[in-house]
């Protein structure tokens, strides 16, 4: 029973765009849209008449509950002027637009269209923090949830296990935190700019200017390790090792891989894709790994003939810290239980020999759940076309990058890579 | 438990009555704990209630200090943070559950492999028992 999958015929991207994440008071899920279209359009360099857009595949995740309206599809389909062409929304939680963009590529790739615009959007901020946990918590599974199970809990309750099975502890979770801000403080569309450096000098001047003793931090890991400035959210998770709540939408145009050249000479190729479907958390094979990113990785190397270590950078979902860690070695970048000692000895740095999550990662750049998917391919598109700018990977032939897509605890994971020939 | 249909309505229905309940496969003999309606072994529908042995160990925990609303409305908050984790059943199979009788203000008091016992918490909602699976130290 054992097919070798391929597409039936290739797909490139020819533009991409997305919105500034962060917390917008004064825009709504259509303004960002708009934002992410826009720049996706003057991205293609040949210019695009969007009324040759033969179907939307958009993600969202649940602004039904945020903003208490759904049907979004058709909603953008009508902002972008597609209307009457087909509209369709992919929910997969967290990684509702990955699923948006691999319908897109299948849909390219049986030969149904040729022009296709996938993307994905959230609006979260307008609702407490308590009410986005407990959006958020809607996608546990049933069991867990009934227990009181957030989702910080669910990686919270892996990184126990983690730490109980191959000797990691909290400061290790720190490496992620500091590279995160570090990256994403060269990234002008991420929500949360500031190194933790930044945050240190500001706090000890505030503290200053209002009369207290400046605290007594020397190194990052002191100020994090401060439960005044970073408390716990869910054991062992503090504030700093988790994503913020982000509003955004981000945009790409897919067409068939022949069709490229109208658009623009610098396409970039779709050489896999892949994704699975997980368990219940309880019922996980492994309480340190996640069975439906194996499944993801396998069929999208299996698909593109590469191996881990192609794979020159990548995005990871690290909605936690935990979770980067578990990622890197379920991509098969690193082996089981090494995640954590490789990311301490700065491989996965923007300057190490693996740079993972260049944009700052869903940490710091921000995750409005259901644009995430294609924002972590806007960032690989970007870095493989060479126009990352400050935060641009050093080595210099970048021709194969990766982004991993989790939905929730790991019911849904996507990995997808992109490459440039 | 004879006649009544296996699933999750009657799993949580069972622990008001303190039974931690899984299902058997009559056909191909396999055991799900929690109990499902299709045997993924071989996905025979003839299965039967079984009662669950409630001790195990800590195989992973997190205590949570920022709760959602429900947990919230409880009493639940940053001063008065609950335990929650997967527990290694000695006979098979993990669950969820609420983790009683440990400090959840000192995570780092609690143990992975730590022995449990089963323990169920039950509130009224709406003036109907609802119950809920929970394990302290054995």
């Amino acid at each position: 029973m054992k097919r070798r999958r391929k597409l039936g015929r290739g797909v490139a991207i020819v533009g991409a765009g997305m919105s500034k994440f962060g917390m917008f008071k004064e825009k709504d899920s259509k303004d960002l849209f708009a934002e992410a279209f826009c720049e996706m359009r003057s991205s293609v360099e040949r210019g695009l008449d969007p009324r040759e857009i033969d179907a939307l595949y958009l993600g969202n995740f649940s602004n039904d509950f945020f903003t208490h309206q759904a049907h979004w599809a058709s909603i953008i389909a009508d902002l972008t002027g597609l209307v009457p062409k087909p509209a369709t929304r992919t929910e997969g939680v967290c990684a509702s637009s990955a699923l948006a963009f691999r319908e897109g590529v299948i849909a390219i790739a049986s030969g149904l269209y040729d022009m296709v615009l996938v993307g994905g959007l959230e609006e979260m901020s307008k609702r407490s923090s308590e009410e986005v946990t407990e959006g958020l918590a809607m996608a546990n599974t049933p069991y867990a949830g009934r227990v009181g199970f957030t989702l910080p809990g669910v990686f919270g309750a892996m990184a126990t296990a983690y730490f109980a099975r191959h000797g990691a502890n909290r400061e290790h979770l720190m490496n992620v935190t500091i590279k995160s801000h570090n990256n994403a403080s060269l990234n002008p569309k991420a929500q949360l700019t500031l190194t933790i450096r930044d945050m240190m000098s500001a706090k000890s001047e505030s503290m200053k200017k209002e009369g207290f003793t400046a605290p007594d931090w020397v190194t990052e890991k002191d100020f994090l390790r401060d439960l005044t400035v970073n408390p716990i959210v869910a054991w062992p998770m503090h504030l700093f090792d988790c994503c913020p709540i982000s509003d955004g939408a981000s945009a790409m145009l897919l067409v068939a891989e022949e069709m490229a050249g109208e658009f623009t000479d610098d396409p970039i190729y779709v050489a896999g894709i892949g994704q699975g479907s997980g368990r219940s958390f309880h019922r996980s094979r492994d309480l340190t790994s996640f069975e439906a990113t194996m499944h993801a990785a396998k069929e999208a190397y299996s698909m593109s003939g590469l191996a881990p270590e192609d794979v020159q950078f990548c995005e990871v979902h690290d909605c936690f810290s935990i979770a980067e860690i578990v990622h890197v070695e379920d991509l098969g970048f690193f082996k089981p239980g090494e995640g954590y000692k490789a990311i301490a000895d700065g491989a996965t740095r923007l300057d190490g020999p693996k740079p993972v999550n260049t944009s700052g990662g869903l940490k710091c750049k921000g995750h409005p759940v259901g644009a995430t998917g294609v924002s972590q391919l806007y960032e690989v598109w970007t870095q493989l076309r060479g126009k990352a700018g400050e935060r641009q990977i050093p080595e210099g032939d970048l021709r194969v990058g990766g982004a991993h897509n989790l939905g929730a605890a790991g019911g849904t994971s996507t990995f997808i890579i992109l490459e440039r020939r | 438990m004879e006649g009544t249909p296996i699933s999750d309505i009657f799993y949580n229905r069972f622990m008001t009555e303190e039974i931690l309940t899984g299902a058997r496969c009559r056909n191909c003999g396999a055991r799900w704990v929690p109990p499902r309606p299709v045997c993924i072994a071989c996905y025979s529908s003839n299965l039967e209630w079984i009662e669950v042995n409630g001790r195990g160990r800590l195989a992973a925990f997190t205590c949570i200090f920022i709760p959602p609303p429900s947990m919230a409305a409880q009493g639940y908050d940053r001063e008065n943070p609950y335990c929650v984790g997967i527990v290694e059943l000695d006979d098979g199979g993990r669950v969820d559950a609420r983790i009683e009788g440990v400090d959840a203000t000192n995570p780092e008091s609690i143990k992975i492999g730590m022995p449990m016992k089963v323990k169920f918490l039950h509130r009224t909602v709406d003036e109907k028992v609802e119950s809920y699976l929970a394990f302290e130290p054995a």
